[in-house]
């Protein structure tokens, strides 16, 4: 655990730790709205928006793939309603539709637009590059505090590390509201609570995690981890705040089992090459919510059907 | 005599009143659900709200408390705009409008309650959890302080959801069929707490559906099908006639009868 890791391993590690937090957290209300769709839907509908914002600016920055993200949800968000209507078609399946043919269509932009002289394709789509993510100028832990070193991070470190701080920090202030308003939303607008707003935030914070999370780790992850830490978390407890904890707990577990046995497990198993990090750390993360279904103490509910 | 009218439309609404309305008007599309609703609940009872399935009682309680919108219409409590006396006024929806699979306690339930006078930041203290149990207690649930409210029967659901709106402690309870599918046990313990709630001198306005305990519970009826039929006393207001012109041909005229008699 020496020069080698902190060169090679750390920064991958860390971004994979932070893009999984940024997305779980969210995920926990997304998934007790019965909106885990949503966050499903979000992460598909940013390709088409990240691509466009690339053809239009020529780069690859955050603040056009935001715009740009933001513009193709809106997009989505009035298909779905055409859909809905036109086609009449239940919500959900018209969601279905509409995410998968704006993803499908930001595939075929993405494969015929030139972008080889970028980090932005198809396979990086899905599964980002987290194993290029790499910090060459560390020569070990000191590097930490090396001013020089730590200039040529990889930007998404610091960038996913933010974003999953701004989503804990927004989370942590405006915790009531959104239980009361995720729980009983009658009682939240008798109190006067802004319902609507809050939902709107809580699909805003999501989105701001697909994006910011997309570039680095691709929508593999994403989509496993709005769902699978939050879901596998809710069959430890019955207690939000600790459900919230132990999603957190799983999306870390997720990130690091995940990045070391993509590296080192087919080679442990004989094998010589190693596999995608972003696809075992997703399988993980699927294997982790598969045990909770299993074991978890707060698996037995009763009232699940009876309470609609 | 048209000068009259038009002062008397600008009379304000009776202060003393926890919940005065003039002209309530609510529609869901084209199809209305209240029409001109003029009703004025006194202080310190015990009132029902009664009419048949589909007549806008409901609808009623959600518009008084803007949780709808309304085509037009006054609304008062307390002499003042609802959005100003919100932490005067505790709201008991119906039953189904939550989501009973929730990671949330008994406890939990009760102490959000609180969440109007702590606001967003402030925290949660010893005396507020103690108040709490308090609540639960009241309701004779206390026992059940620690269990995931999905794994309560329904009755003991709405126990912890009236000592969620006792721990607001507001001086007004609008409630929404608190007695639909609960057991026997579990609507005497609410009666007692709703009585005990008048004793305090507040005022409790209840959506009810069994007409057979109007008389027993309640001092104050309006009667409502889409529009006013008749408020007042039970005494003299839940009568054969008003009963008649509520439910139409809904009631046969022994039921009515009947029901009128026990009222009397």
């Amino acid at each position: 655990m020496g020069a080698e890791f902190v060169q090679f391993s750390l920064t991958p590690i860390l971004i994979g730790i932070f893009a999984s937090i940024a997305c779980a957290l969210p995920g926990n209300f997304l998934i007790l709205r019965r909106q885990a769709l949503i966050g499903d839907a979000i992460s598909h509908v940013v390709l088409p928006g990240i691509v466009v914002a690339f053809l239009v600016t020529g780069v690859v920055s955050t603040w056009p793939m935001l715009i740009g993200a933001a513009v193709a949800a809106l997009v989505a968000v009035a298909l779905i309603e055409a859909v809905r209507r036109l086609g009449r078609i239940e919500p959900g399946a018209a969601m279905g539709v509409v995410f998968t043919s704006l993803f499908a269509g930001g595939v075929l932009l993405l494969e015929q637009s030139d972008t080889s002289n970028v980090h932005l394709d198809v396979e990086h789509a899905l599964m980002g590059n987290l194993e290029q993510l790499i910090w060459l100028r560390a020569d070990g832990w000191g590097s930490l505090l090396d001013p020089v070193a730590l200039a040529d991070l990889p930007p998404e470190l610091p960038r996913m590390a933010v974003a999953a701080l701004i989503i804990a920090v927004l989370m942590l202030v405006f915790w009531r509201p959104l239980k009361l308003a995720s729980f009983d939303e009658g009682f939240a607008r008798a109190l006067g609570l802004p319902v609507r707003l809050i939902g709107l935030g809580l699909v805003t914070a999501a989105a701001v995690a697909a994006v910011a999370a997309f570039d680095a780790v691709g929508s593999i992850i994403v989509i496993a981890m709005f769902i699978c830490p939050p879901a596998a978390a809710r069959m430890m407890t019955n207690h939000l705040g600790v459900q919230v904890a132990w999603s957190v707990v799983f999306a870390i577990l997720s990130a690091v089992l995940g990045y070391v046995l993509a590296g080192y497990g087919p080679i442990w198993l004989g094998a010589s090459n190693s596999v995608s990090a972003a696809g075992m750390i997703a399988t993980v993360a699927g294997l982790i919510l598969g045990l909770a279904c299993l074991f978890g103490p707060a698996r037995h509910r009763v009232g699940v059907a009876a309470g609609g | 005599m048209a000068d009259l009218s038009v002062i008397e439309s600008q009379t304000p609404l009776d202060p003393a009143s926890p919940l005065a309305v003039r002209g309530l008007t609510v529609s869901y599309g084209e199809k209305p659900a209240l029409f001109s609703l003029d009703a004025s609940f006194p202080a310190g009872k015990m009132s029902a709200i009664v009419g048949p399935n589909g007549a806008g009682k409901s609808t009623f309680l959600k518009a008084a408390l803007g949780l709808i919108p309304k085509v037009s219409g006054e609304v008062s409590v307390f002499g003042r705009e609802v959005d100003r006396v919100r932490d005067r006024i505790a709201y008991l929806p119906q039953r189904a409008s939550v989501d009973w699979d929730f990671p949330t306690t008994a406890r939990d339930v009760v102490l959000m309650g609180l969440y109007g006078q702590v606001g967003l930041w402030r925290r949660i203290t010893g005396q507020h959890k103690a108040h709490a149990l308090a609540c639960l207690d009241r309701v004779g649930m206390a026992d059940f302080a620690d269990r995931q409210i999905g794994q309560l029967s329904g009755g003991q659901q709405q126990r912890v959801f009236l000592a969620r709106a006792l721990a607001q402690g507001a001086d007004l309870f609008l409630l929404d069929e608190p007695f639909a599918g609960v057991d026997a046990a579990t609507e005497a313990a609410i009666i007692d707490v709703l009585k005990s709630l008048q004793a305090e001198g507040r005022s409790v306005i209840a959506v009810h559906h069994d007409l057979s305990t109007v008389a027993e519970y309640f001092d104050h009826v309006l009667l409502v099908n889409l529009r006013r039929i008749a408020e007042g006393p039970v005494a003299t207001t839940f009568t054969a006639d008003t009963l008649a012109d509520a439910y139409g041909g809904r009631l046969g005229a022994v039921q009515i009868e009947a029901l009128a008699l026990q009222g009397a």
